[in-house]
């Protein structure tokens, strides 16, 4: 044993002997790391708690991240073959038995779940591709990733209009192309998610300002609304803009004593922020239900028609007068059918997020907005210039703060019932991740990011327990793929001294993290 | 009085759990600049890793409690020191000179991996774990309504800090390894010309952070007797507000931060109401920051135009 860790440990020279040597480390640290937590499973008895082992998995999950290790390496040193007939032999191997198995678990990995074992098949063949590309360059290295990426961002950044055209177009023509419910409910929620997006890139990609507890003003604008309509049975109409103006005077009484804070002290500041009022929300019970929340929040009307078999109130529907109308003008049927709601909620979400999406590009070109990107890159630059940090400051916070109540008001609405569930800091944190992602300053990035973040786990609900293990490792791997957000090209509008003072910014920028 | 001295006491340990960790986000941040979001979580599997460890114990037949605790301390402590090792090398490294948000998200990322990840192979409902620890002394006036107790646990969790706390600080002050590490946290480049191998530094300031929350991690397992996977989210918020509270990147502060926040804790839980504790605490993170706004014994930042 002391014989072969000796050996290990020692800088081997060629390079088959550092390939095996990192095969062979981060095989023993997959397998200590699984050695407790997956090798053995802790069950939760009456008579107390006693474990059994699964030492099977933690050697099949070692192995694997061995050999994918061990692949990345022979990749990056320009070896193509073995990796190409590896690769290819992992594949059918997990994808055939995972076919012919059927409803049997024939897989050779250990999960319970087929969707996992498509994932690993899949993986390794992006493995093989990427073998096939370095064995047509002929052996040489593969080049440093993101190039291709970074050619798609900067096309698109070119074209954005007519892109952005494009998804105004494919946004307005979903709920026709495809009428069911889920879709269109995902498309709900992918919106809310932009809109969001949108509201918090003016805090943190205009103003620089890290807000770890948006959700609270998103929060703030759902209660309100509930509370209205609880209390004072207001409608959703007449509350949507007391919703932002609630979150927006939150915005502004809690930005107020901290905002001269800088970067992460801020951060922790909203974050507390975030869970005080989510602890508010449930000790308040008399007031705001508790953990119970608030059921029965009214449903948005259409021009004061609601979206109901019977109105309540014995008056008319939707579909009862909208319905004759359509059936005299264009000949047809409309009868009454619950995806109408649906259809109507996802036009208002389209709108709203379409307006805060205009709203935001427009602010830049204000002087407020010019402000905010000066006070980002240089706060005591703008103070010599004469621009109050704090009343800018306060400005963006309040802005971003009433964009999440509109958010909110409209959650509440759709979901006709909130509780303090609802507004964890993993809200925010998606959130944040959302305008990341995308690349920070991108309008498109964040409607790309929300749908990668929100739809696609919406569509992999079959991924169950895995789900939000694929999320929190899909964020990572994003963040290591493009660090600085997927769509994340954006030419300055005016440039000073040509390209060459753009690379000299960006080099900057690079070295900000490390300074 | 005796209300008083009780609260003290059960501040005082929650404090010192609270402390450890908040050393782990300190040192990090210090060291480069990021808030470590995982870091919450490093210490929930810190936890498992002890109840496991216990498990294993049991059937083994140890059931000596000192060197049980002895041996569920070191398994704990290399264990969540590696996790804490490869989080790093698989989630932040690559990111290191990158722009300032990317590593906080990718830590996010690991956050939400860790726990899931520990939910679905360690199930979502709560372990408990017996007392191993039991007893204490009881002080108090024999005519006082009101017994104030001191368990032997709580002693134990105090004094094995106070422990970790000096060798800690020597580690840091006295070492050629703490040198390094105070190097690298002034200039970076500067250490790396220098021949301090940067990268290997911001390994083991991690090694040394998850090991102090695997520690916290076996503390609270004893002190409450049960965990889940979704400790971390809440003690790592804590812990986080200590560090700030005290001032993020002091050692010094992260542990007097760490004490308050336990402090205020117990003290407003027993003086008014446990339901508000949470809002307590952030709202004494706030004053504080208005009025010092590096926190208590964090350096004021000097602006060079």
């Amino acid at each position: 044993m002391a014989g072969v860790v000796a050996t290990i440990a020692r800088e081997p020279k060629s390079l088959g002997g550092r390939i095996a040597k990192d095969m062979i480390i981060s095989g023993i640290i997959v397998f200590l790391l699984g050695s407790q937590l997956i090798g053995i499973e802790t069950i939760d008895d009456p008579k107390g708690l006693r474990f059994i082992t699964r030492y099977d998995d933690v050697f099949v999950a070692a192995l694997v991240v061995a050999l994918g290790r061990a692949g990345m390496q022979m990749l990056r040193a320009g070896i193509a073959w073995p990796v190409l007939i590896g690769s290819v032999a992992f594949a059918v191997a997990v994808i055939g038995s995972t076919l012919i198995g059927g409803e049997r678990d024939l897989s050779l990995l250990p999960f319970s779940n087929k969707i996992v074992d498509w994932i690993f098949g899949l993986t390794a063949v992006v493995f093989a591709l990427r073998a096939l590309v370095v064995q047509r360059r002929g052996g040489a290295p593969a080049p440093r990733g993101g190039g291709v990426m970074d050619a798609v961002s900067a096309r698109t950044q070119k074209y954005s209009r007519y892109a952005a055209g494009l998804m105004i177009l494919f946004a307005i023509l979903l709920p026709v192309l495809f009428p069911e419910r889920r879709i269109v409910d995902m498309g709900i929620l992918v919106l809310t998610y932009c809109m969001l997006g949108w509201g918090l890139n003016v805090v943190v990609g205009l103003a620089g300002l890290l807000d770890l507890g948006f959700v609270a003003f998103y929060a703030v604008g759902a209660y309100s609304y509930a509370l209205f309509a609880h209390y004072f049975d207001w409608s959703f109409w007449g509350c949507l803009p007391l919703a932002g103006a609630m979150a927006a005077f939150f915005g502004i009484v809690l930005g107020f004593p901290v905002l001269r804070l800088r970067g992460d002290y801020l951060a922790i500041v909203t974050l507390g922020f975030g869970e005080m009022i989510r602890v508010i929300l449930i000790n308040w019970w008399w007031f705001t239900g508790g953990p119970d929340g608030i059921r029965d929040i009214p449903r948005p009307s259409f021009l004061g028609l609601p979206f109901e078999r019977q109105n309540p109130d014995g008056g008319e529907t939707f579909h009862s007068v909208v319905g004759p109308m359509l059936q005299s003008v264009f000949d047809i049927e409309l009868t009454f059918a619950p995806l109408h709601r649906i259809v109507y909620l996802y036009y208002i979400i389209l709108i709203l997020s379409m307006v805060t999406c205009v709203f935001t590009l427009r602010l830049r070109r204000l002087p407020i907005g010019r402000a905010w990107e000066a006070l980002r890159e240089d706060e005591t630059a703008c103070r010599a210039l004469g621009i109050n940090p704090r009343n800018t400051k306060l400005t963006a916070f309040s802005i971003g703060a009433m964009i999440g109540g509109f958010g909110g008001a409209f959650f509440a609405t759709r979901q006709g019932f909130i509780s303090p569930e609802s507004f964890t800091f993993i809200e925010s944190a998606v959130i944040l991740a959302i305008v990341v992602l995308g690349g920070l300053g991108s309008q498109l990035g964040v409607v790309l990011a929300s749908t990668i973040l929100i739809g696609l786990p919406e569509v992999f609900r079959e991924l169950a327990d895995f789900r939000m293990i694929a999320f929190g490792a899909g964020m990572v791997l994003i963040m290591i793929w493009r660090p600085r957000g997927l769509l994340a090209h954006r030419d300055p509008t005016v440039l000073l001294h040509g390209k060459s003072a753009l690379d000299r910014r960006d080099r900057a920028m690079a070295g900000e993290g490390s300074g | 009085m005796d209300l008083f001295i009780q609260l003290l006491i059960n501040g005082l340990t929650l404090g010192a759990i609270y402390g450890l960790i908040a050393i782990g986000y300190t040192m990090v941040y210090g060291i480069i600049g990021m808030i470590n979001f995982a870091h919450g979580d490093i210490y929930m599997i810190g936890a498992f890793h002890a109840v496991i460890t216990f498990l294993i114990l049991g059937v083994a037949g140890i059931t000596w409690v000192p060197l049980a605790l002895m041996l569920m301390l070191i398994m704990s402590v290399i264990l969540t020191a590696m996790y804490g090792w490869t989080v790093e090398r698989v989630a932040y490294r690559p990111l290191r000179g990158s722009f300032r948000l990317a590593p906080l998200i990718s830590a996010i990322g690991m956050s939400i991996f860790l726990q899931n990840y520990v939910q679905l192979a360690q199930g979502a409902r709560n372990k408990p774990l017996q007392p191993l620890i039991k007893g204490g002394f009881t002080l108090s006036a024999p005519d006082a309504g009101f017994a104030v107790q001191l368990g032997y646990l709580q002693i134990f969790i105090v004094l094995l800090t106070v422990a970790l706390m000096v060798v800690f600080t020597l580690l840091i002050t006295r070492t050629a390894l703490g040198r390094q590490q105070r190097a690298c946290e002034q200039d970076q480049k500067m250490a790396a010309l220098l021949g301090v191998n940067v990268d290997r530094t911001i390994s083991i300031t991690f090694i040394i952070g998850a090991s102090l929350a695997g520690v916290a991690g076996l503390m609270v397992t004893l002190y409450y007797g049960v965990v889940d996977f979704f400790i971390g989210f809440l003690a790592g918020i804590k812990a986080f507000t200590a560090a700030v509270l005290g001032g993020i990147g002091s050692i010094p502060g992260a542990m007097l931060g760490g004490l308050l926040i336990g402090l205020i804790e117990a003290f407003w839980s027993g003086y008014f109401t446990v339901e508000y504790k949470d809002v307590a605490v952030f709202a004494i993170l706030i004053l504080v920051l208005i009025f010092r706004p590096t926190g208590l014994l964090g350096k004021p930042e000097i602006e060079k135009v």
